[in-house]
This record gives structure tokens, C-alpha cells and sequence, in this order.
């Protein structure tokens, strides 16, 4: 055991509180980019993380996009997944099994192409064991119907999360979208409609041309952007929201290292997604909360809540 | 653990655009057909890992071998390396090809798909596996390692697209030539898709089993992101999308939809 650590009471203090989960830091997977928790759970010690958030779960099985799928571009990674999924049912009876082995509290990430389709999930999700809050994608860019088209307008976004909310008994986490006009009009019509968080940023929509060949360089023509690249626009983003809302914040886009996981915290976060760098080195999560209890340490802070929202600014905005 | 730091012990061009590398590296026996997934550099851009066929293995020095051509930024960093420095690797990674023994075999390569196949050749005659090896490239001066192949009593045929070596043409064509008097028992093929298609096509007219390697645009190399997904048939006739980092990246040639859209 390290120096000044106990069990009751770890120093530094890196846990924090979310929609009514205690989580033993603020660090978890952004949906998508962890899978189910099984494929990484060789490389990452699924006990450490924060809280384990599952890729999209839609009613019925989703095959996903054509191919390709990914292609990376400067500092980022456009992807067309196009939520590729086996369906609420295989989840349950094939996912949930392993995910429930683990003690940090398992979000469950849902999409639905109706408000119907919303809300059954949450309902037969809630009686699932080890399901511990819902996250509910209205931003995904890569499908027809549903995801982006309900998180770009305040009303309808207040829809599916009041659909869910009225669903279901657990925590509700609504995760948005930044191809907005105004994201802050999004996140407090989710906050009224009952929302216990709200998760951003979700991917930027985006192309990439291959010019030799005249034609896009995905299959699905148009994707989301996500990695390093974005990560301006995610601060400014939470920023922006964790000051409108009351409900916490947990910030994403772009985080690499623990400096980023700091800054999002600053802005306001309560608690942050890593996404991409799981994609370019498995154990980034782990080297992140490793990374914030060092900052802790050398700075001689007690509690990682003392950071949060402490963003000194010069003069408002 | 598959997630490893290596060594480079050599880096070196031996063809045009083409480099071979020795990376010392601590990691399970890998079997041919599979990958490394290396991080190109410290920094984001590049930013996601590159992967690698696996050239060769040798178990006695730790030491792995790749054989790869520079296309991008990240294949250029990895060009720059010099001995001693390190690189971030994961694997091996990926179902790779499945060998008989006792049987005649065809090795199908186009251009850089040399890379796996040449691992396989030296694996599938330690097998007892009567190995031909069809090699097709550009110009003769892509050729690589022939007198390697010869040495492991591999019987090495040459296509070259300019005809400056070999059989004038499509390695494809030069094995459609064979199959008219050649029985195989197996073939096995890497290179770019319009010849792995070919090869599936001859593969299904003979009726000999083939096993193809694919290649997309990957990311977390682990089966988490479904991002390298290709559709494939299933047992029922309908397709499915099964990921060429996890499920692959070799398949059975008649699994794979050769034509999944307009493209």
C-alpha cells in the first residue's frame, strides 16, 4: 500500500458522485469505443476504471455501415460504425453476464430510431441485473433515423429523454450532440425533461475525399470526427453546459492524457470519457487515472473535487 | 500481456518503397497470417497504431520480421527507425491462415501480400507440405527473397506486370494457366482485393479450398470498435459484418462478399 493511502479513505481522494452513483474515479470508456468491456479486459483491469459504459444497444440487431468504416485524418478519426450491434436480447443474455462481474457501476448505452423505441429499452433494461444508469445516444451522426436527428432539437431531445425517464427508475444520462447551434438549449431541455446528466461532446460530423479516385473515403460517405482534433471544441462545449446546468457534466472529446482529463475537469466536468486513445493504446484509461492521483499528489490537493469547475477566468464571457 | 515495447535490431530498404524490419520482442508464438499493431511515433498525428503482417518469427533470438511498404505517414516513421530505438506494439493479433499437412499447396501473393505469405511457406513445409508459390509484383525489381524461398525447397513462380521477369501478366493469370494441369490441395493468397477476388473465383471453379488475407482501415486492433468490419456470408446465406482485426484477417475465400456496394 502506498504512503497515505487506506482503504476507507484513499489519498488522494479521487472519487466522485454522478446521478446518484458513486463512482471510485471520474474516468470510463466513451460508448463505442470499449466494446462490451470483454475485449479489452486482457489489457485493462476493468476494476480500475470509473464506471464501464457499453457501445450503443439497439432493440433489434444492427449490422452497421459499409466499409470502410474508420479512416484517421490529422490528430483525429472519422468513423461511420453506424452503431453495429447484436440487439437488447444477445446483450442481456451474452454481455451483461461478463459486465456484471465488475465493480465499478455499468452504463448501459441506448439508441432507438423512435421515442418508442427509447423507451421500451429503458424498460426492459431496468430490471436487468447490474445495470446501473442508461446513457441515451441521441447523437449518434452515423444513422438514418433516430440518434443525431433527436439530439440537434431541444424539443425532441426532451422527448426521448422524457420518455426514458418516465421508463424507468434508473439514472438517466443524455448524451449530446456538438453539430448544434446552440448545445446549452439542448442539454437544459434534457436537464427539464428529467435528465440525472447530460455526456458530451459526441462525435463531430465530418468527410474525408479521396481525391485521386473522386470519391469519399467512406463507405457511408459521412462520418464522425473524434481524437485529439476536437478537443477545443469539447471544452468549450462543457464549459458552456456546466455552467447552465445542474445536473453534472461528463466531458469527452479528444482526452489523451491526464492533462486533457484536468482540463475538462476545470471546465467543469464532473467526470470524464476516454474514447479514441482506448483505440490507439488500451491501457490509456488506466495511465489517465494514474496520471490524475500523481497530479493530486504533487500538488497536494486531498480530493479531486476541488478541481472541478475551478477554471480561473479572467473576465466573463 | 500482448501489449509490448520492441527493439528494432535492423530496419532496411530492399526494394523500392519497401523496408524490412527486426523488431526484438517478448510475446507468444505467433502463427502466419496474424499482425503486430504498431504505434507509429509519440505523438497524435499519426495517431492510431499501423498493422503488420508478421514476416517471419524467430523464437531462438525473440525477434519478429516485418516486411512493409511506406504509403503514409505512419509506414515513414517507421522507415526512419534505426537500430536500438523502440516502438509500441500489440500482438500477435487475428486468426491467421489454417495449415495442413501432407498436401500440395498454392501461395497466392501480389505485391506487399508477399509479407504473411512468405512466414506460411516456411511453415507449411516444415508441415511435409509440397509448397508452389505464385509471386506476382509490379517489375523485377520488387522481387524479394527468392533465393530464400529456394533454399526452403519452395518452387517459386513469377509473374511481373511489365514482364520483366518471369510470366508477362496477372499473377492470377499465371495460376488460371496452372489449374489447368496442376491439382492443389489448398490455396492461400494475400495481395489487393480485385486478385484475392480472382483468386476466389479460381478457387471455386476447381473446387479447391482457399483461404484469403484481407485488409481495411483499422483502429483498436482488438475487435472493440467494429471499425475494420467487412461483410461476410454466413452459414444461412445472409451477411453478416465480422471484423478483420479480430475475426480475420484471413477468411475463407467463400465467405467473403466480394462486392459489398457500388464500388
Amino acid at each position: 500500500m502506498e504512503k497515505g493511502e487506506d482503504k476507507a479513505h484513499p489519498y488522494p481522494n479521487l472519487t466522485v458522485e454522478l446521478a446518484g452513483l458513486k463512482l471510485q474515479n471520474p474516468v470510463m470508456p466513451a460508448s463505442g469505443t470499449f466494446g462490451f468491456g470483454e475485449e479489452y479486459s486482457r489489457y485493462v483491469d476493468l476494476n480500475a476504471l470509473g464506471a464501464l459504459v457499453t457501445k450503443s444497444i439497439t432493440l433489434e440487431p444492427r449490422l452497421g455501415n459499409l466499409p470502410p468504416r474508420v479512416v484517421e485524418t490529422p490528430a483525429g478519426l472519422l468513423n461511420s460504425i453506424g452503431l453495429q450491434n447484436p440487439g437488447l436480447e444477445v446483450f442481456i443474455r451474452e454481455k451483461m453476464p461478463f459486465l456484471r462481474r465488475f465493480k465499478p457501476p455499468v452504463i448501459v448505452n441506448i439508441a432507438g430510431s423512435t421515442v418508442e423505441e427509447y423507451a421500451e429499452l429503458a424498460r426492459r433494461l431496468e430490471k436487468v441485473p447490474g445495470v446501473a444508469a442508461l446513457e441515451v445516444n441521441i447523437s449518434c451522426p452515423n444513422v438514418k433515423e433516430g440518434g443525431m436527428a433527436f439530439g440537434s432539437d431541444p424539443q425532441q431531445a426532451a422527448r426521448v429523454i422524457k420518455a426514458v425517464r418516465q421508463a424507468t427508475s434508473l439514472p438517466v444520462i443524455a448524451k449530446l450532440t456538438p453539430n448544434v447551434t446552440d448545445i446549452v438549449a439542448v442539454a437544459q431541455a434534457v436537464e427539464e425533461a428529467g435528465a440525472d446528466a447530460v455526456s458530451l461532446i459526441n462525435t463531430l460530423t465530418g468527410m474525408a475525399v479521396d481525391w485521386e479516385k473522386r470519391r469519399p473515403v467512406l463507405g457511408n460517405i459521412v462520418g464522425g470526427l473524434s481524437g485529439p482534433a476536437i478537443k477545443p471544441v469539447a471544452l468549450y462545449a462543457v464549459w458552456r453546459v456546466a455552467r447552465a446546468v445542474r445536473v453534472p457534466v461528463i466531458g469527452m472529446g479528444g482526452i489523451m492524457s491526464a492533462r486533457d482529463a484536468l482540463e475538462f475537469l476545470l471546465v467543469g466536468a464532473r467526470a470524464v470519457a476516454v474514447g479514441t486513445a482506448n483505440l490507439v493504446s488500451p491501457r490509456s484509461m488506466l495511465e489517465i487515472i494514474h496520471g490524475l492521483k500523481e497530479y493530486l499528489r504533487e500538488h497536494n490537493i486531498d480530493d479531486i473535487n476541488e478541481i472541478i469547475g475551478g477554471l480561473e477566468v479572467p473576465f466573463p464571457l | 500481456m500482448s501489449l509490448w515495447i520492441g527493439e528494432v535490431v535492423a530496419n532496411f530498404l530492399v526494394a523500392p518503397d519497401i523496408y524490412r524490419m527486426r523488431l526484438r520482442v517478448d510475446i507468444e508464438e505467433p502463427g502466419p497470417g496474424q499482425f503486430v499493431h504498431l504505434r507509429c511515433g509519440l505523438r497524435y498525428d499519426p495517431l492510431l497504431r499501423r498493422p503488420l503482417s508478421i514476416h517471419d518469427f524467430d523464437m531462438d533470438k525473440g525477434e519478429i520480421e516485418l516486411l512493409y511498404r511506406v504509403v503514409g505517414k505512419g509506414t515513414a516513421w517507421l522507415a526512419a527507425r534505426v537500430p536500438g530505438d523502440k516502438v509500441s506494439g500489440l500482438g500477435p493479433l487475428g486468426r491467421g491462415f489454417i495449415l495442413p499437412s501432407g498436401k500440395t499447396l498454392a501461395l497466392v501473393a501480389g505485391g506487399i501480400g508477399f509479407a504473411p505469405l512468405f512466414f506460411l511457406a516456411r511453415k507449411a513445409l516444415a508441415l511435409g507440405n509440397r509448397v508452389i508459390f505464385y509471386l506476382g509484383v509490379r517489375s523485377r525489381e520488387h522481387l524479394l527473397r527468392q533465393k530464400d524461398l529456394a533454399e526452403f525447397g519452395v518452387q517459386l513462380e513469377i509473374a511481373t506486370e511489365d514482364g520483366s521477369a518471369g510470366f508477362p501478366g496477372l499473377v492470377t493469370d499465371l495460376l488460371a494457366a496452372h489449374l489447368r494441369n496442376l491439382r492443389f490441395d489448398g490455396i492461400f493468397a494475400c495481395g489487393p482485393k480485385n486478385m484475392l477476388a480472382a483468386v476466389a473465383g479460381l478457387a471455386a471453379t476447381y473446387s479447391i479450398p482457399a483461404q484469403v488475407s484481407l485488409e481495411e482501415h483499422m483502429a483498436c486492433g482488438l475487435g472493440a470498435c467494429r471499425g475494420c468490419a467487412v461483410p461476410v456470408y454466413r452459414e444461412d446465406g445472409n451477411v453478416t459484418y465480422e471484423n478483420v482485426c479480430s475475426e480475420g484477417p484471413v477468411f475463407p475465400a467463400h465467405r467473403v462478399v466480394w462486392k459489398p456496394s457500388w464500388r
